[in-house]
């Protein structure tokens, strides 16, 4: 009855959710190009103040931001101090997951003898991986996040494969806390430097090439690292509650 | 035609929501609720032809052939954020479920 009424609940908020969207989005004909009038062409073309100057890969040079990935540039850049909010969010769920889960010891698992042995091959691997990644975000589709998310895959294994965790934690949250700390006086040098907070100060370079965009690679990296190191925690937080099987 | 997609993954997580009382599957209903909004929201970007929002060597100089870039980074850190939701989430179940011995939520019940 209840799964009946529910179904019946959802089906009427479907006809809500087609009808409104139906005059306000056109579903089947997607627009041949970007709206000149939307914020994205100024992010696309480099100049929040409006232009439509042609942006060339290699050749341009001294743009207001010089990221060839336009993702990482709204990102890190224009929209960057909403990254900052985003990390701390990510801070609080792993400060939640520590308070919740880090009082135990955890009990050894075992593993397998391929796991081990492929854990001790494959780990290293993804974890250069990971770095080249998040060192490469404003050039190619990744950044920070992937990156990190990709050096905690290469933890998570090499956990599974060894059954127990045996990185020091306490350099992980140092290295997290220092991330986090080095993030927010890059957005202090700007406030000083250039007049307001996480503002591009540095000479953005030509755009495509590895040291190029200004302060975006080394906030990147940062990110990287402090996503790596915190969902590492967090995985460690969870294997602390880890009973024998 | 992708909207259809996100709106039904939308509907069908609410419907996960409001149906189980199986803390485990709450927590996917909801990561399924989440992939329909992120889905929909970065197809509000679509245009025809669109390509990725990348500068390479060989992308035309015009740049008009993008996809709105916005709504990408706006879904990264969505992402981000439901990662740390699940985290957060997954760890109040573990803790009910050492306290409890069960994840159904009729079971536990109420306070007194």
């Amino acid at each position: 009855m209840k799964k009946f009424i529910s179904f019946l609940l959802i089906l009427v908020l479907a006809f809500f959710l087609m009808t409104s969207l139906n005059s306000s989005l056109d579903f089947f004909n997607p627009p041949n190009s970007l709206d000149e009038t939307r914020m994205s062409n100024a992010f696309i073309h480099k100049n929040a103040s409006g232009g439509s100057d042609p942006v060339e890969f290699g050749k341009s040079t001294g743009l207001e931001d010089g990221s060839a990935n336009i993702v990482t540039s709204v990102v890190v850049d224009y929209r960057s101090f909403d990254t900052l909010g985003e990390i701390t969010v990510l801070f609080i769920s792993a400060l939640g997951v520590g308070l919740l889960l880090g009082a135990g010891t955890g009990a050894k698992q075992r593993s397998g003898f391929i796991l081990k042995t492929a854990a001790k091959l494959i780990s290293p691997l993804m974890m250069v991986t990971g770095i080249f990644i998040f060192t490469h975000g404003h050039l190619t589709p990744g950044g920070g996040f992937p990156g990190g998310s990709m050096m905690a895959t290469a933890f998570l294994l090499n956990y599974f494969g060894s059954g127990s965790i045996s990185t020091d934690l306490k350099s992980l949250k140092w290295m997290e806390s220092l991330a986090g700390v080095f993030y927010i006086v890059i957005g202090l040098i700007g406030l000083f430097v250039a007049g307001s907070f996480l503002q591009n100060y540095l000479p953005t370079g030509t755009v495509g090439h590895l040291f190029s965009a200004g302060i975006i690679p080394i906030i990147y990296v940062l990110v990287g690292l402090k996503v790596g190191s915190e969902v590492s925690g967090i995985i460690a937080d969870f294997s602390k509650s880890e009973v024998t099987s | 035609m992708i909207q259809f997609a996100g709106i039904a993954l939308i509907l069908i997580g609410i419907y996960g929501l409001m149906t189980t009382k199986h803390m485990i599957k709450l927590i996917i209903a909801l990561n399924v609720l989440e992939l329909g909004a992120n889905i929909f929201i970065i197809s509000v970007g679509f245009v025809k032809n669109g390509l990725a929002p990348i500068l390479t060597a060989d992308v035309p100089s015009d740049l008009l052939n993008f996809v709105d870039p916005l709504p990408q980074a706006m879904v990264l850190t969505a992402i981000v954020i439901g990662f740390g939701a699940t985290a957060l989430g997954l760890a109040v179940a573990r803790k009910v479920y050492g306290k409890y011995q069960t994840y159904d939520l009729s079971v536990i019940g109420g306070e007194e």
